[in-house]
């Protein structure tokens, strides 16, 4: 080979308009598992560090005073908190939805519906997080 | 707007021409080109093409032009004809307008695999795509995630290279004695890899797969359909079957596939590729668990 050229990846995001149903499955599905992942962790930090006094003054626990309590009611007052908690349904709910398609094209199940499975799950992802608002946005104010 | 080209009473030199983009070459219309052609295969709309000319860009590059070194795309415009493919297109641009003009093609009928490009954003095979069904005008490119060779040339040695991995050919020293040497298959068998046998090696699986062109190692789908095509062909041992299958299961083979469905859309012969790639990563699964 004397000389060629090479076109790198500039076929691949930039071209994002042209990608297909599974590509923004996969991007998707990729994405929602590392925000599950991502939060898990925070998850994890923010109780373990809220628990601290969990074992203390039982008077504190039963007026509601005490760490675990103060937390978790700071957090949910916030209405930033009640935004990113339908974020999170959403994405988790995406997650599951695609999760179990791909079981099914791991299956050989349905491969010719593919395109329509992915976008079942977008719908209903969105109807359930429409449906989840009034929910997790109940008696907070900006 | 009805101008097209009026063709060049001598033949093109071998040399590019001064005025790549046509622009002198405009001229009345031909009174002849506009008696023919009504589209009817196709989804545009009729009125829009007959008698017209499409415009086509064509990626140009070549190291040994000074002008060609860094790519870019020409224009022609191309008279329409009814029937006209994207193939047929390049090649009245190269004919009649640049004969440096440079891409593979043989057969024009979808079975030497030649000629895939990269046409307005997916791989598409040049002589099975109508230029009437696309959207104008028409980018056509070479194969991504492949060296440019030159033009719409790209290097395939990388390509052959992973289809010969997995050894495509039947592998069968056991032959029927007597006069007929032939090794019969069941019909439900031949029924079960028919798909899989109509690879034309084309390349557009490859170049589409997102994988592949992070993954030089990846086998890729035509190169797992073909051992797909040998490992469910029952004329063959079961010891050869987990020979391939332990080809596929390795590190850069079958697991690498995320279920894109990238390369099933874009096979030019309607491989169900990822369907294929599924099949054998369940087979080699099963090859691996033996509980009784
Ligand atoms: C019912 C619940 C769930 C189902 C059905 C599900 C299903 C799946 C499936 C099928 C895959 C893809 C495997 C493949 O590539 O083919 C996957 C990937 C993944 N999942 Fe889940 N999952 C679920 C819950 C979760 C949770 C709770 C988390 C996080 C804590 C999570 C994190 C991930 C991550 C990080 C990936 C990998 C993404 C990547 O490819 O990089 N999943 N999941
Ligand atoms: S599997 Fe289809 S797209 Fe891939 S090389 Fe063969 S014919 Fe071309
Ligand atoms: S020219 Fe042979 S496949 Fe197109």
């Amino acid at each position: 080979m004397s000389q060629s050229y090479n076109r790198g990846l500039i076929e691949d995001f930039g071209r994002w308009k042209e990608f297909s149903a599974g590509m923004w499955a996969w991007i998707f599905h990729k994405f929602t598992g590392w925000m599950l992942i991502g939060y898990l962790f925070t998850h994890i930090a923010v109780l373990s560090t809220a628990v601290g006094a969990a074992s203390g003054d039982a008077s504190l626990v039963a007026s509601g005073d005490d760490i675990y309590t103060t937390t978790i009611q700071g957090l949910e007052s916030l209405f930033i908190v009640r935004v990113l908690e339908v974020g999170l349904l959403a994405v988790a709910v995406f997650h599951i939805l695609n999760g179990l398609r791909l079981l099914m094209v791991d299956l050989g199940v349905g491969l010719d519906a593919q395109d329509k499975s992915f976008y079942a799950s977008l719908v209903l992802t969105a109807i359930i997080t429409v449906a989840s608002v009034p929910t997790f946005l109940d008696g907070v104010t900006l | 707007m009805s101008t097209q080209q009026q063709e060049p009473e001598q033949p093109e030199s071998q040399e590019t021409p001064k005025d790549p983009e046509m622009k002198g070459a405009e001229s009345p219309v031909d009174e002849k080109e506009k008696e023919t052609g009504e589209i009817d295969q196709t989804t545009a709309d009729e009125t829009e093409l007959e008698g017209e000319t499409v415009l086509i860009k064509v990626f140009r590059y070549d190291p040994e032009v000074a002008d060609k070194q860094e790519p870019r795309f020409d224009e022609f415009h191309v008279p329409f004809e009814k029937g006209m493919t994207v193939l047929d297109a390049v090649m009245y641009a190269r004919d009649h307008y640049d004969s440096s003009l440079t891409f593979r093609h043989s057969c024009r009928q979808a079975v030497c695999g030649s000629d895939a490009f990269f046409v307005n954003g997916k791989q598409r095979l040049g002589c099975k795509t109508q230029m009437a069904d696309l959207e104008h005008p028409v980018r056509i490119e070479p194969l991504p995630h492949q060296e440019v060779v030159k033009d719409l040339v790209v290097d395939m040695d990388h390509f052959y290279d992973q289809m010969h991995t997995v050894e495509p050919y039947l592998q069968q020293d056991d032959l029927p004695t007597g006069d007929l040497e032939e090794q019969r298959q069941s019909r439900e068998n031949r029924e079960k890899i028919k798909m899989s046998t109509r690879c034309i090696w084309c390349g557009a699986c490859m170049s589409s797969c997102n994988i592949a062109a992070g993954d030089n190692e990846y086998l890729g789908p035509a190169a797992i359909n073909k051992a797909y095509r040998f490992a469910m062909d029952d004329r063959e041992d079961e010891e050869v079957k987990e020979h391939r299958l332990r080809i596929i299961e390795q590190e850069h083979g079958v697991w690498r596939c995320q279920t894109q469905f990238s390369c099933t859309e874009v096979c030019p012969k309607d491989i169900p590729l990822t369907e294929h790639i599924q099949e054998l990563k369940r087979e080699a699964v099963k090859k691996n668990l033996k509980f009784w």
